[in-house]
């Protein structure tokens, strides 16, 4: 319990960094980006427009302590400005509706990569120094490498372009079907995932497996697995019942860890793709100066990376006695 | 690793230290994955160094030749201004791999700081560095490093590699910290904080070279994060667009529609380069793992 408070504690510190991070770079540098829109404006709108304008673009002329302790308390109403690109309509609108896109793709892929990628990271051990151990061993080194978005446009060229298998961009049939709940939509919609996801999990699979790899060669060398073939246990009992069972713990961690990393490869595999999730949304932000959005794309990203991190915290606690009864 | 001089091993003609260098050497040697993966990154560096000095072209000189596929009089094809896409692959090795060294080198050294400071002074030290350390390590690195580089007015190579030391130097930190922990109770520093020695001294000339293998490879690791990411930012177009590198040819080419105009030669090279590239450092990384674990040797 003790453990758990201490790292509620971490991630609240860690929301406010976040937070703080996000407010902070646009008063680091010179030229106040909402001034930057104005003085683009200045001359196509009157004075009572620019007037307010900058109210909505929360341009303010108070010192920086104050303007921080605005922008917490819009924060704390939701309020995360306006959209300069979509014709201000309000940041969590916009962001609302790209980010069940990003959850759903990204979430179901990194399910998909992790069981696949520690399932193959556990047989590649039991096989060490068989074919299986020399060949994909280096060949999920060198996919590890690979850059997302650079993977992304060779599967988009080749599944997509010239085999004509899957849609080129988009995240649904626009023509055909609308959002909701019916099945036109949700079969349209998957079709449209499959590059995506496949990316994402080719991208990432290699890190789980890699590092259950490692993991399982530590324990198996461990006195309890030498006392288990002593015994004359059953090869598949030793590796899934004594060695991966411990050897996951870490890989769980390794998990958490990486997940900022798979997050930023998704969202650039959904700017190749053109998806309608947060990474377009932080692309077109960036395209067209639209620094609202950015920040409240960035905010987004943030606090789904920290929630998911502590998700995977508690399951660790929740798997490995040692920390719950706080040893360390 | 390490034979202390005092013990009667000693009694060997060849030096301590000799005879550690002699097992790298043999381990690298011996190990295929980390022998191939140093001549591949030395390819690499050689063609950063010398490329430019070797193609002796103008990588932005538009021809008539336009979105030609690869051929005899341009190996790798030309863009749709007609531009040698060989010519471009070469020159942009030099940044693309000097940055990825460069500021791989500059993060490296960040985390070698945080983490051996962290992990032996301890205390309130600790707890601070620590605190700040984990909390870079659960921010989205790539989304950071979009939201510094949209707001930087600059994006020249210093800009992008201060951008990249800020999102990158938490994972080193973090593993040196733990590594200096278990270090700072060794006899052989034990015995050198009681005979006086100042405590910079301890810290770079009793722990930091019994962690070389471990701050190699985190470096190897550094420099494969920082070439991804700089190529990210580029093809983002949050580079300096104006520079030949493999991110802005992966930038121009996406630009320029290369995927539905079929010039798949156009945006194959740059990334082969950088996935070969990162794989090699990668293989040169299982060689280094095996130095500092004895266990994963086999």
């Amino acid at each position: 319990m003790r453990h758990l408070l201490r790292r509620i504690g971490f991630y609240v510190v860690a929301l406010w960094a976040s937070i703080t991070i996000n407010f902070l770079v646009p008063h680091l540098v010179p030229g106040d980006p909402a001034q930057v829109f104005m003085s683009r404006m200045r001359g196509h709108a009157s004075p009572q427009m620019l007037h307010a304008l900058e109210a909505s673009l929360g341009v303010s002329h108070d010192p920086v302590w104050v303007q921080y302790l605005q922008y917490l308390s819009n924060l704390l109403h939701g309020n995360l400005g306006v959209s300069i690109l979509y014709s201000f309509e309000p940041v969590t609108e916009v962001l609302g509706q790209d980010l069940p896109w990003t959850f759903v793709l990204v979430g179901m892929s990194l399910v998909i990569s992790f069981i696949i990628g520690t399932t193959l990271g556990v047989i590649v051990v039991w096989r060490r120094g068989s074919f299986s151990d020399a060949f994909f061993t280096p060949f999920f080194a060198f996919i590890s490498a690979i850059p997302y978005f650079w993977l992304a446009l060779v599967l988009l060229y080749v599944l997509g372009a010239q085999l004509d298998w899957f849609p080129l961009h988009g995240g649904y049939d626009a023509d055909n079907t609308s959002p909701g709940w019916n099945l036109d939509f949700i079969l349209s919609a998957a079709q449209y995932a499959v590059l995506p996801a496949l990316t994402i999990v080719i991208g990432s699979i290699s890190g789980w497996m890699l590092g259950m790899r490692n993991a399982m060669i530590m324990t198996l060398s461990e006195d309890y697995v030498l006392m288990a073939e002593a015994k004359g246990l059953k090869q598949g009992r030793i590796m899934y019942m004594y060695a991966a069972r411990n050897a996951i713990l870490p890989n769980i961690t390794a998990f958490a860890l990486s997940l900022g990393f798979v997050v930023s490869g998704s969202l650039l595999t959904e700017i190749v793709f053109s998806y309608p999730g947060i990474g377009l949304a932080t692309l077109q932000a960036v395209d067209s100066h639209d620094y609202a959005l950015l920040q409240g794309a960035f905010l987004v990203i943030s606090v789904a990376v920290l929630v998911a991190n502590f998700l995977a915290d508690s399951l660790y606690t929740l798997l490995d006695p040692r920390v719950r009864l706080g040893g360390n | 690793m390490r034979i202390p001089v005092d013990t009667p091993v000693a009694v060997e003609t060849s030096s301590p230290t000799t005879q550690y260098w002699f097992e790298v050497w043999r381990i690298f040697v011996g190990n295929h994955k980390a022998r191939w993966g140093s001549i591949v990154v030395g390819i690499f560096i050689l063609l950063a160094l010398f490329g430019p000095l070797i193609v002796r072209q103008d990588p932005h000189t538009f021809t008539a030749d336009v979105l030609q596929s690869p051929s005899g009089s341009h190996w790798f094809g030309t863009t749709n201004f007609g531009e040698d896409v060989f010519v471009q692959t070469v020159i942009g090795a030099r940044l693309s791999v000097l940055m990825g060294l460069g500021i791989g080198l500059v993060t490296t050294i960040v985390s070698v700081l945080v983490g051996l400071t962290s992990g032996y002074f301890l205390g309130w030290v600790d707890e601070v560095l620590s605190l700040l350390t984990n909390v870079f390590l659960v921010l989205p690195t790539l989304p950071l490093a979009i939201l510094l580089a949209a707001f930087l007015p600059n994006k020249g190579p210093l800009a992008i590699g201060f951008i990249l030391t800020i999102t990158g130097w938490s994972w080193g930190a973090r593993v040196l910290r733990s590594q200096t922990l278990s270090l700072r109770s060794r006899d052989c520093v034990e015995a050198s904080r009681a005979s006086g020695e100042s405590t910079w001294r301890i810290i770079f000339h009793e722990i930091l070279p019994n962690q070389t293998a471990i701050v190699a490879a985190q470096f190897l690791g550094t420099v494969t994060y920082v070439i991804l990411a700089e190529t990210a930012l580029e093809y983002l177009g949050l580079g300096d667009i104006t520079a030949t590198t493999w991110g802005n040819m992966l930038f121009s080419a996406s630009t320029n529609s290369a995927l539905l105009r079929g010039a798949w030669w156009w945006f194959l090279p740059p990334g082969l380069c950088i996935a070969i590239l990162g794989a090699a450092l990668t293989f040169v990384n299982f060689g280094v793992d095996e130095i500092a674990n004895p266990r994963l040797r086999q």
